[in-house]
């Protein structure tokens, strides 16, 4: 089977999939118990407002007319109107799934860049005082609570230290002339540095909560994974050809261990995204998952589902690009 | 002298030979890992926390004492106590019974209704197999919070639905695994002698399936709870979980995180409960896999 048959096999299999998301996220207006349009308007909401709102979302149909409805409206790019803002969901989301992107992205950037090192240190110096720490570390990291180590840090680095700002994503005196949404790019574009570093200094807490989980658990991947390779022969090899150390770490061993570790890195993605939620409620940024929590507390239904269906399918997309990646990294694992 | 004879035995008696059982020898390596123990006590101290609540906490969770509003952790109030003078020590050794109840009740749920569902998926296979597994896929398509969401917005918010949601999210994990054991299980010798013998399907599923499919869900489970208390510590921080003014590790934080700038204390001691709870239950869940069951080590 060649690389582009088992895209397409895996494109397919995915169909299914993403049926059944669609029809869990379908569920969560139709499945609440009693008239749904009460409850979205609350009990206070005259007969005709409710009436109007069981009409324009179609509840009066059958149920299996109204998923195929749905579907239909999902497969032309229709998401529903938010019944808060009266807008289509698919024209005001953009802006929080770049707020999202942006600071997952950074969050992964930090995860990785901080995991894999400690856990290439851990290993090159096994049972160190270092080692010791950073596993530890890496130990109470899997368990942090991010939400709750988001507000330490708030306490600590902005209202005690005041090196970072507590929430937002900018400065609000001086906003960022949005091209993409995504500020560290706008900034750069622009040649705006001192507002890309004002940005940076926003993404920087929310990051580091972020990653924490991810960061520990490839921290302690790397590791284990490092010393079972460092143990191999051609590592033995290596040294006794008189390679140094750093090159024999770094450029052997690493090769060979990051294919686990980006197994691990691919499974994060679900963990960010919805971690993303509780950050960006902290944090005050406005990203999809703060978009979704807005939507819970207004009960706008149509924005809480497209907002989960749409993370979902992007974590379903990425872990489909990790495993196609996992094939183009590793030549030993073969398409079927 | 004595001893050449005592190595003199019977010609009828077999020579003694130490058996170990494979829940003793798992016993022996548990016990020699020490940050499984730490994990362990952690475990056993918040059990007995929630235990001995009433004995333990010197007020009551709603006791409100205005007087003493917002005072610092001293030795009058450990935590020091919240914007209606509430002991948050108090409040925090009351909420271990919620979180550990929840963490516990949900996996229970999960691990029987997902056990149940991999045990059939994996014993009749076929289109049962095909349907359960394609369930499983979609279910593990969303983000486990974002999945937790969806049901408690269909649900209602409340600390129950909170643990109903943790109990379905936690179910393909829990169908999935014992699923690939059956697999493995149902081609052993004994089962296709269960089999030949014409014991019933449901006989050979719970009496020699199951049994032998314990491990996985032990280990699964003891690390499934340290993930439910965070999730339902989390559902409460949204306001989806926990309602105030329920003791709830994460409804505390949420209700207290106004209190930031002035009572950091709030926030500062319901959160530390939280993160060792769940390090407690890692622990505990590491070791047990080691101990009993390497190969699930990834």
């Amino acid at each position: 089977m060649n690389m582009l048959q088992y895209i397409i096999r895996r494109l397919l299999q995915l169909i299914p999939v993403l049926l059944g998301m669609t029809f869990i996220v379908f569920l969560i207006i139709r499945a609440i118990p009693g008239d749904p349009a009460l409850v979205i308007l609350g009990q206070q909401a005259t007969e005709d407002a409710v009436a109007a709102l069981r009409e324009s979302l179609g509840l009066d149909e059958p149920w299996y007319v109204q998923y195929f409805q749905y579907l239909g409206n999902l497969l032309t790019g229709d998401l529903g109107e938010s019944i808060r803002t009266r807008t289509p969901v698919n024209e005001e989301i953009w802006p929080y799934l770049a707020t999202t992107f942006e600071l997952s992205i950074f969050a992964i950037v930090i995860a990785v860049i901080v995991g894999v090192n400690a856990g290439i240190i851990s290993a090159w110096f096994q049972n160190s005082w270092f080692d010791y720490t950073a596993m530890v570390l890496a130990l109470v990291g899997v368990s942090m609570p991010i939400f709750w180590l988001g507000l330490m840090m708030q306490y600590q680095f902005s209202l005690q230290w005041d090196w970072f700002p507590t929430t937002g994503r900018e400065n609000v005196r001086d906003p960022v002339n949005a091209i993409t949404n995504l500020y560290l790019i706008d900034t750069l574009i622009q040649g705006r540095f001192d507002q890309f570093v004002v940005v940076l200094k926003h993404l920087v807490m929310p990051g580091i909560a972020l990653a924490t989980i991810p960061m520990a658990i490839i921290a302690r991947m790397t590791r284990s994974s490092m010393l079972e390779v460092m143990k191999s022969d051609y590592i033995r090899t290596a040294r006794a050809k008189g390679e140094k150390m750093f090159w024999v770490v770094y450029k052997h061993s690493l090769k060979n261990a990051i294919i686990p570790v980006l197994t691990v890195i691919g499974l994060q993605t679900g963990l960010l995204l919805g971690g993303a939620i509780l950050t960006e409620t902290i944090f005050g940024l406005p990203g999809v998952g703060r978009y979704i929590y807005e939507g819970i507390s207004s009960r706008d239904y149509p924005v809480i589902q497209s907002g989960i269906l749409i993370v979902a399918f992007i974590f379903v997309m990425i872990n489909l690009i990790v495993d196609i990646l996992y094939s183009v990294i590793d030549p030993r694992i073969r398409y079927n | 002298m004595g001893e050449p004879a005592q190595r003199l035995e019977p010609a009828n008696k077999p020579p003694q030979e130490e058996t170990i059982s494979p829940w003793k020898e798992a016993w022996r390596k548990f016990r020699k890992n020490k940050i499984a123990l730490v994990g362990t006590s952690i475990v056993f101290f918040f059990i007995l926390v929630a235990i001995f609540a009433p004995l333990i906490a010197p007020q009551g969770i709603n006791e409100q004492d205005l007087p003493n509003r917002l005072q610092p952790p001293s030795a009058d109030f450990w935590f020091g106590t919240d914007d209606f003078g509430r002991d948050i020590f108090s409040r925090v050794v009351f909420g271990a019974r919620l979180s550990l109840t929840v963490g516990f009740l949900a996996v229970v749920g999960s691990a029987i209704v997902g056990s149940m569902l991999g045990i059939i998926a994996g014993y009749y296979g076929k289109w049962v197999d095909t349907i359960i597994s394609r369930i499983f896929d979609i279910m593990l398509a969303f983000p486990s919070i974002l999945l937790a969401i969806a049901v408690v917005s269909i649900l209602g918010p409340s600390l129950r639905n909170a643990l109903i949601a943790i109990a379905i999210i936690n179910i393909p994990n829990f169908g999935r695994l014992i699923r690939s054991r059956v697999l493995s299980v149902k081609e052993e010798e004994y089962i296709m002698a269960a089999k030949a013998i014409g014991m019933s399907d449901s006989r050979i599923l719970f009496s020699h399936v199951l049994p032998n499919s314990m491990t996985p869900i032990i280990v699964q489970g003891s690390l499934a709870i340290a993930t439910a208390i965070l999730e339902a510590a989390a559902l409460g921080f949204l306001g989806l979980g926990a309602q105030i003014p329920e003791p709830e590790w994460g409804a505390m934080l949420a209700a207290s995180r106004a209190l930031l700038v002035q009572a950091p204390w709030t926030l500062f001691f319901p959160g530390l409960a939280i993160m060792l709870a769940v390090l407690g239950f890692n622990l505990m869940g590491d070791g047990l896999r080691d101990a009993l069951d390497p190969k699930m080590k990834t």
